[in-house]
């Protein structure tokens, strides 16, 4: 990476990495224990700040891979369909975090590692499959165009699938007190515990977006690769 | 109106095809019932209860024995090459996919057909939930089809084609399968129409997004 | 009838067709040979519609195969070294079925014809399973032909026959070209093709590299220019 062109990378960089050891600060030690969590729930709680905004930055992801898809279907052009391939592999990788995180979180908090009764979890799991299947079939397919037009119908359709998993399963099970921080309900989220949130939020997104960036480069540079290799 | 002919030519291509060997339906019925009939014994030696389970083994069985027919159809084509002499047809692309996805449809509401009656008799259910639990099935069936063509037009164009398709569909397929389970199963337990509303809703939903989307991504996946 | 200007195709990276110019006047019947793997295929099907070039154009009749393919479709017959053909049905119910494909008037006056055409009108109820090689070819050429396209694009077509098929298949050939149909026919056996061309072309490492009329040219010549192209 050429230092002057680059500097905002490298500024961002060094800033998710140095917000990360900040966050952790705050998430185990500023922050203080929620209500409501008793013995070795307490301290799991407080995954709730790398959980959520692994989920949240993971939907992001999965959003950008979604408007890519449409973008690459409707005008063509590689460049989209990288950058819905890279974005969707982060994606997965949040997403993973939140689907290992969530247990680690539910065993002492609700007795059981896994429930099929809290649609927020179901969501997650179904998402993971989701694009767990986008980045085999990816991997399935030899024929560049194709494989950029099936992963573009793929990220259309999964993401609209989305929402409407997310529905049909808050209808399905009744919720076992999964804490809903945006409309309240579960248990009170403090000031100081909103900054922590808040704060790895911004410093997910941020690392998102530099890992994104990274990888969208070693693409391009895989393609040019490939493309001196034809010229031989 | 050529558009629906054209849909009518290439469905009925696919079932009277189908109909000369049966190789696929029988396939998919025998996968069916061996479902129905293993857990119908597994269940009996161990829960009290295995009516509760019921609705969810019917959806396992058709589900199962709908992708495997969703598979065939489309690798038989592509094995022969008769995809091509499709696509050199001067025919909108949506007319194959509606065409492929009403063949499949009806082969899975065959299916159903029979297995229905067999289940209901080897659970011991009463008949009178019959009648709803066909509509449901029907609208399962159209749905999971629906987005099932599309599916299986990509898989078999990769390299792992008959695990591709489950990999793709289950995943997205899961509200369809939600609903028609949660659906089925109140019918059997009589739990009154309000009550259902919001299941219905969600099949029908379902089946008219995920159909549309597909109707307007086909020509992406089918072409070269 | 068939102008190709700059016709190129990459599969990614890999260049397969390398700028193709091409002429084909109305009524006539050109023979294009080369190696395998020179994109003999590859050329036909890009014709054919069924796969899209990478940059240039072909006009079949006028028509942009890359604008307009829908259009093309109508006037043109391929015929491939795969039959395209359902074998569980009868010749009849594969013709009626593409019949009703490409709107082809008075149906079964129509199929008939072709299945004299092709002498398979005694076979016709039989399913396409029982045929041999050749007849299947036959059916194929019948196939092709219901819908009365001008243009006939044939690949490969003596493929897999034996000495009886290959002599029928000279026959049809031979009334194809006496039809006044536009004919483009790939083939490595340079003699066959030779023989019932009006003009042949090669086609090797992507490009045209020789074109001359068939009664110019003899066998042996034939031989010895076809070789010296394919060296390289």
């Amino acid at each position: 990476m050429a230092l002057r062109k680059d500097a905002w990378l490298w500024v961002l960089g060094i800033l998710a990495f140095a917000g990360i050891l900040v966050a952790g600060y705050l998430a185990l030690i500023y922050a203080p224990p929620a209500e409501g969590f008793v013995g070795q729930a307490e301290p799991a709680q407080r995954i709730f700040y790398f959980h959520v905004p692994a989920a949240w930055t993971g939907f992001l992801a999965f959003s950008v891979t979604f408007v890519a898809s449409i973008a690459y279907l409707w005008k063509g052009g590689r460049k989209w369909d990288i950058l819905a391939a890279c974005s969707a592999e982060i994606g997965l990788v949040f997403t993973t975090m939140v689907v290992v995180t969530g247990p680690i979180w539910a065993k002492p908090t609700w007795g059981v590692w896994w429930t099929w009764s809290d649609p927020k979890l179901v969501t997650a799991a179904i998402l993971w499959l989701i694009y767990f299947g986008y980045i085999m079939l990816r991997r399935m397919v030899e024929d560049d165009a194709r494989r950029a037009r099936f992963s573009a119908v793929l990220g259309i359709i999964g993401f609209v699938d989305v929402p409407i998993v997310f529905g049909a399963a808050r209808w399905w099970g009744q919720s076992v007190a999964h804490p809903i921080v945006v409309s309240g309900g579960g248990f009170d989220v403090a000031p100081k515990m909103l900054t922590a949130l808040m704060f790895s939020l911004a410093v997910f997104t941020v690392m998102y977006v530099v890992i994104l960036t990274l990888r969208v480069r070693t693409e391009r540079l895989a393609d040019e690769v490939d493309a001196l290799k034809e010229r031989e | 109106m050529g558009f629906l002919r054209k849909v009518a030519a290439v469905a009925w291509k696919d079932l009277r095809a189908e109909w000369r060997t049966r190789e696929v339906f029988s396939a998919m019925f025998v996968f069916a019932l061996l479902i129905i009939i293993i857990f119908n014994f597994a269940l009996e030696l161990r829960a009290e209860n295995a009516r509760v389970l019921v609705p969810g083994i019917l959806w396992v069985a058709f589900t199962f024995s709908g992708m495997l027919g969703l598979n065939r159809s489309f690798i038989q084509e592509k094995d022969r090459g008769s995809l091509e002499g499709l696509l050199l047809c001067p025919v909108d692309r949506s007319a194959i996919y509606l065409g492929k996805m009403l063949a499949n449809s009806a082969l899975m509401a065959l299916v159903a057909v029979f297995i229905l009656p067999v289940s209901f008799v080897l659970f011991n259910l009463s008949f009178g939930a019959l009648p709803m639990i066909v509509v449901v099935t029907a609208l399962g069936t159209v749905g999971f089809a629906g987005v099932g063509t599309l599916f299986s037009a990509m898989a078999v164009n990769t390299r792992a084609r008959e695990v591709m398709l489950p990999l793709l569909l289950f995943p997205v397929a899961v509200p369809l399968i939600i609903a028609a389970v949660k659906l089925t199963a109140g019918i059997m337990d009589g739990v009154p129409g309000a009550e259902l509303a919001r299941w219905w809703q969600l099949l029908v939903g379902f089946d008219a997004i995920f159909f549309t989307l597909s109707f307007m991504t086909f020509d992406y996946v089918i072409e070269e | 009838m068939i102008q190709v200007r700059g016709l190129t195709k990459a599969f990614g990276p890999k260049k397969v067709l390398r700028g193709i110019d091409l002429d084909v006047a109305p009524g006539e019947f050109l023979t294009l040979v080369g190696p395998n793997g020179a994109g003999k295929t590859t050329f036909l099907r890009i014709l054919a519609t069924l796969s899209r070039a990478t940059g240039g154009d072909a006009l079949i009749g006028g028509v942009s195969v890359a604008e307009h393919p829908a259009q093309v479709r109508r006037n043109i017959g391929l015929v491939s070294h795969r039959t395209l053909l359902y074998d569980d049905l009868t010749a009849v119910e594969n013709l009626q079925f593409y019949g009703r494909m490409y709107d082809v008037p008075h149906l079964d006056a129509r199929i008939e014809e072709v299945l004299r055409q092709v002498d398979l009108y005694f076979r016709r109820h039989d399913p396409v399973r029982t045929y041999s090689r050749g007849m299947q070819q036959r059916l194929s050429i019948a196939r092709a032909i219901l819908h009365d396209p001008q243009v006939m694009l044939m690949d490969e077509p003596y493929t897999g026959l034996d000495v009886q098929a290959t002599a029928m298949l000279r026959t049809v050939l031979q009334s194809l070209a006496a039809s006044g149909r536009t004919v483009v026919m790939t083939t490595h056996d340079l003699e066959l093709g030779l023989d019932v061309a009006d003009r042949v072309a090669i086609l090797s490492g992507g490009k045209i590299g020789f074109q001359a009329a068939a009664r110019d040219i003899s066998i042996h010549e034939f031989r010895r220019v076809y070789a010296e192209q394919t060296a390289g």
